[in-house]
């Protein structure tokens, strides 16, 4: 059997009334297909994963995997994650999330999650746009962008989540796009992990909306734009500011080591525990 | 032969809480700080580790209740607690928890609104809150303790018909119940009815999430026990998954309200007081009960037929109950901390069969016994 059979007859929901909801060119398979491939070689029982999202395009992906999983509400994955996570250990969290998602609405939950070091690897999809809204600024919208909420120009400078998330304290921050499909597959693998709270901020496309401010019509255009505009970290280091703008700079960013909260509560109930 | 005699304690309301809360198997508590509901909060991060459970301190009252539902999911009993503005953050995921069926606690201790308003005072103001805060359609149990001993007790029961309906279930709660301190007798666990909410036994290729086993309730098993299912917000199909056809989402919200609803004769919990022969009935909750037992006691002593009816269930309205009083009563009483909002309920279920007073209270202060007693004394027919 091919490798993708074999992924599909094992991961993918036959019970699950595909097609699936994304626009064709969108990134969000791409990224999928590469939790799915990671996974696969991680040697994970599919009992032990619980895969959590928001509201969103990438608040869909979820359902398609036989995993234990779980659609939440707008921009508050990390919550549930938290509950999860703390209520039984022994599972392994994973969060996808949107850049509305979880830098809008849920960007309290985002900074406290990365604070406060519970081990999930959360991924960030962004596309920088609210694509199923019918594409509204997102807070990673290009400053100037014209978008359906700002039709004159966008005149918010936008976020970098990964700077975010490390000023945050995330123990581990990286960044692929999904068309360096191996990085991303190794980051995923890193994040996976990772003791702790782990963020890959992930660079796709929204075929549907991103085109109109990237000037770019098909998914081949973008997918090259993101080749011919990253950079890896190690070149950026080597670029003055200047030279780096409006560069995706890809790789890993952060990785320290820090005791998470679980672990910290859990040898707690050791401590404590009268039962 | 061990000697089954129980101490008496003295116990503030939210201490109380907490003790019931354990009893019945509350292993995760998360929550935000705010007054007056915080002791809850601090004493379960005392005492949860103490009992292998876990507790958190939130962002914020949406994070909370996310948490609480995100452990539930993972097989713990779960709740939190809190005030007006941290309750009118938290309707976002109580309607989440009434689509996904997750079983949770939330006590609203009740402080005069609307906004931060009046921070340590005691109000009934949520209410409607509490019935209708959520957006969209959705059944919802709350519980109106009105003494210390109560407090522990519905806290057990709201984390039995949390389980056994699968569904959020509210206390709501006043300031005046939750601060006060009363000597109570606690009961050994042992002598509880503690429910859990249903597993299932099949195996995991024969389990559908949400398809109806003729209790209206499906079986729940823990993320991990090697059930794999999905949960959403999203209107879904008896297998989890989003759906937008008709015949799948009407089945779905029928069964929410009529898992509940069936049992409507199991939820009649109130406490009469000199009703048998009452002319006039004073319908009341939460600290107004308390006064309004005095005032019933006083009345009764100057030689008028009146009662008391102390609603322990809020939501679902009690319509039986209420219909029967009204039936059988001139005139009802129904004294509030709010601008009249069970009065409504009562006024809903009349049908012109009885007249209903109202007595209103919303400076921050509780009714005094005084007060109803000379309501009633105004309406005696």
């Amino acid at each position: 059997m091919r490798e993708a059979d074999h992924l599909v007859h094992k991961y993918l929901r036959s019970s699950k009334r595909f097609p699936h909801i994304w626009c064709a060119g969108c990134g969000i398979g791409i990224f999928m297909q590469a939790l799915i491939r990671v996974i696969d070689r991680s040697g994970y029982s599919k009992d032990d994963i619980v895969l959590i999202s928001g509201i969103g395009c990438s608040g869909r992906l979820p359902v398609y995997i036989d995993f234990n999983t779980l659609h939440t509400t707008h921009g508050r994955a990390l919550t549930f994650a938290t509950g999860i996570k703390l209520a039984n250990p022994r599972l392994k969290v994973i969060t996808v999330m949107g850049d509305g998602d979880a830098v809008a609405i849920g960007g309290n939950h985002f900074i406290h999650a990365a604070r406060r070091n519970v081990e999930i690897a959360s991924f960030i999809l962004n596309n920088n746009v609210y694509g199923m809204t019918g594409g509204q600024t997102s807070p990673t919208t290009p400053y100037g962008a014209r978008t359906a909420s700002s039709p004159y120009g966008n005149l918010e400078p936008d976020f970098d989540i990964c700077r975010l998330a490390e000023a945050a304290g995330a123990v581990f921050v990286a960044r692929s796009t999904v068309f360096h499909t191996q990085l991303l597959e190794r980051l995923i693998s890193l994040a996976l992990q990772k003791k702790g709270f782990a963020v890959v901020e992930v660079v796709s496309q929204c075929v549907t909306y991103g085109g109109n401010f990237l000037k770019l019509k098909s998914p081949v255009e973008m997918m090259q734009w993101q080749k011919d505009n990253s950079i890896t970290v190690e070149k950026a280091k080597q670029l003055s500011e200047v030279e780096r703008e409006g560069k995706i700079v890809i790789g890993v960013l952060g990785d320290r080591e820090r005791p998470s909260y679980h672990e910290q509560y859990q040898s707690l109930i050791g401590e404590k525990s009268k039962v | 032969m061990k000697k089954a005699v129980k101490k008496q304690v003295l116990l503030q309301g939210n201490e109380a809480c907490v003790a019931g809360a354990l009893m019945a198997g509350c292993r995760f508590y998360a929550g935000y700080p705010i007054t007056p509901a915080t002791e809850i909060m601090e004493i379960m991060a005392r005492k949860l580790p103490e009992v292998g459970g876990v507790f958190i301190q939130m962002e914020d009252e949406i994070a909370s209740l996310g948490a609480v539902i995100g452990a539930s999911l993972a097989g713990s009993k779960s709740m939190t607690a809190t005030s007006g503005p941290g309750f009118s953050l938290m309707q976002e995921h109580i309607g989440f928890a009434c689509m996904t069926e997750v079983p949770c606690v939330i006590v609203d201790v009740m402080r005069p609104g609307p906004s931060t308003g009046l921070p340590t005072q005691p109000s009934q103001g949520d209410v409607m809150q509490a019935r209708w805060g959520a957006h969209g359609d959705h059944p919802i149990i709350a519980l109106a303790p009105s003494s210390v001993y109560e407090f522990f007790e519905l806290t057990v029961q709201a984390f039995n018909l949390s389980e056994r309906y699968r569904t959020p279930v509210i206390i709501l709660v006043d300031e005046v119940v939750a601060h006060m301190r009363e000597g109570v007798i606690l009961p050994s666990k042992e002598t509880l009815v503690i429910e859990e909410r249903p597993r299932p036994t099949m195996p995991p290729e024969w389990y559908i999430p949400y398809a109806d086993p003729g209790t209206g309730v499906p079986p729940m098993p823990a993320f991990g026990d090697g059930y794999r299912y999905h949960v959403t917000g999203l209107y879904h199909d008896v297998r989890g998954y989003p759906t937008v056809r008709t015949d799948e989402v009407e089945p779905l919200i029928n069964r929410l309200f009529t898992k509940i609803s069936k049992d409507f004769d199991r939820l009649q919990w109130f406490d009469s007081f000199e009703t048998t022969d009452a002319r006039v009935t004073v319908i009341a909750y939460g600290c107004v009960a308390r006064a309004a037992r005095r005032a019933v006691q006083k009345a009764r002593e100057k030689g008028l037929q009146v009662g008391l009816i102390n609603l322990k269930i809020l939501w679902p309205f009690m319509r039986r109950t209420v219909s029967g009083i009204l039936a059988n009563s001139k005139k009802v009483l129904v004294p509030e901390l709010n601008v009249g909002q069970i009065s409504r309920e009562v006024k809903r279920v009349n049908q012109s069969r009885c007249e209903v007073v109202t007595l209103n209270k919303v400076d921050g202060t509780s009714i005094k016994p005084a007060e109803i007693l000379q309501k009633l004394e105004e309406i005696y027919p």
